[in-house]
């Protein structure tokens, strides 16, 4: 039995959604920059070939939208209100007294191709959330139309993902809708998706989107597996540091379970915290997981491109092609030059 | 029969040529006359080519495809004028040559002419994408 559980917070990478002009020249800040997202947080599940991601947005007022683009790995079959306290209860398993600090602000991005496919729309609370299915480019012009402001990285950094799943999570937080339900600051909205998948990764190179090289990427992955997980890079290379790693305890598991949609949850796991900690320079690969322990993925991990057939040199082969068939004719007229002689 | 010979050789000379010429013409240019017609590409944010010269004194046009999905600017000028524009609130150019928006998969032509022989450099002054390394530069000889 597969299953596996990452925590991820701040793996979304927060962009402004406005829905005004995009700002043409430096030194501006949108008109929501008033407005703080502190913290996108995500869970993902995996149990059985279902992976169940838990995403919680939490923001300190003010007024706009936010939005995020998230990767996924795969198709969501569901898109639904998560449970409350999930994220919270994991967090305080291996941090019961940080654990309100860790909720800081989160780092917000800087704020052709044919259509995205919609695939799945769905309003939790104050969030759209809308699936999208394309390639980066497809994916970024959606994202473009509906006023996020992409950073310069924003174009590679999505045909990277897409090249490994075209699948992205566009999710739009309106803090005035927020306020309007009465939710306050610190509130979050959970967001729980379930997704059919063979191999969980975990994208963590899109944290680094829109900062300066030098700049920290903090965040924190736990993984619930039946067994002790195998990862890739290894931990302590590139920022990467496992800080929790043992058998779950019955009261975890107990509390996950209970909580909305976490039924799945199993009786037995181990759970595994890695923190993050680099410069975004660093944060070039993302986090391929194998819940038996065998070698995970390189291509999952980021480390090497997808297996996809060699584009053809055009230049070169056609060159050599066009020359031996010119070789090749003007062997035989020279052939039939001597023929003709020899008969003559 | 010299004849077919000649022949047989000229086929197989054309034949090299023709399969040459591609990558004889995707050489650098080393000689010649300055373009009068430049196009300029963006892919992940960064100007291709990204170091250009052209005529003094005469018009030259300008070819700029943005091959992102997000949108970009090209705007080219002296020092003066990027710092004002890095200070600046305009949101969309568009009315002045030296100020092009281009928002994404776009392709935008503009007309300049540069007096005097001298440099100049282009750059997207997007939030970030100067720093990210969206500059280039135009030599007018």
């Amino acid at each position: 039995m597969k299953r596996l559980l990452l925590a991820l917070p701040a793996l979304l990478v927060a962009m402004i959604a406005t829905s005004s002009a995009a700002l043409g020249c430096a030194g501006l800040i949108g008109p929501n920059g008033a407005v703080n997202l502190i913290r996108t947080t995500t869970f993902a599940g995996y149990h059985d070939g279902v992976e169940h991601y838990v995403t919680s947005f939490q923001f300190s007022g003010g007024s706009g939208q936010f939005g995020s683009l998230v990767p996924l790995p795969g198709v969501p079959t569901k898109v639904e209100r998560g449970g409350d306290w999930t994220l919270q209860r994991l967090v305080r398993e291996t941090e019961p007294i940080r654990a309100t600090s860790r909720f800081a602000l989160g780092p917000l991005g800087a704020a052709g191709a044919s259509d995205a496919q919609v695939l799945m729309t769905a309003k939790i609370d104050a969030l759209d959330i809308t699936i999208l299915k394309g390639g980066g480019p497809e994916v970024g012009r959606w994202a473009t139309e509906h006023g996020f402001r992409l950073p310069p990285d924003a174009p590679e950094a999505l045909d990277h993902y897409a090249e490994r799943s075209p699948i992205f999570m566009a999710a739009i937080f309106d803090a005035d809708a927020a306020k309007a339900r009465g939710q306050r600051v610190g509130d979050g909205t959970p967001v729980h998706l379930t997704i059919p998948l063979d191999a969980p990764w975990v994208p963590l190179r899109i944290l680094a989107l829109g900062k300066d090289a030098t700049a920290r990427v903090n965040a924190d992955v736990y993984l619930l597996t039946d067994k002790r997980p195998a990862l890739l890079p290894a931990p302590r290379a590139n920022g990467m540091e496992i800080t929790h790693s043992a058998a779950a305890t019955a009261s975890l598991l107990g509390d996950l379970r209970s909580d909305k949609g976490m039924g799945w949850v199993p009786q037995d796991a181990w759970l595994t915290k890695v923190r993050i900690d680099a410069a975004a320079s660093q944060l070039r690969y993302d986090l391929a997981v194998d819940a038996f322990g065998r070698p995970p993925s390189r291509v999952a991990a980021g480390l090497e491109p997808p297996a996809t057939p060699a584009a053809p040199d055009t230049t070169l082969p056609s060159a050599l092609l066009l020359t031996a068939i010119t070789l090749a004719s003007g062997g035989a007229l020279l052939f039939a030059t001597r023929a003709a002689r020899r008969v003559a | 029969m010299t004849l077919l010979r000649l022949a047989a050789l000229a086929v197989i000379a054309l034949g090299v040529l023709v399969a040459l010429g591609p990558r004889a013409a995707s050489a650098p240019r080393t000689e010649g006359p300055l373009p009068h017609e430049v196009t300029i590409v963006i892919h992940y944010s960064r100007f291709t080519p990204s170091v250009v010269e052209v005529p003094a004194g005469m018009p030259i046009t300008f070819t700029l495809r943005n091959d992102d999905p997000i949108e970009h600017e090209w705007l080219i000028g002296d020092d003066a004028f990027h710092a004002r524009h890095r200070a600046g609130t305009e949101a969309v150019h568009g009315d002045r040559p030296d100020e092009v928006s281009l928002p994404p998969f776009a392709t935008r032509t503009t007309t300049l002419t540069f007096a005097h022989a001298g440099a100049v450099t282009f750059v997207c002054h997007f939030p970030g994408h100067e720093a990210y390394g969206m500059v280039g530069i135009l030599t007018a000889k």
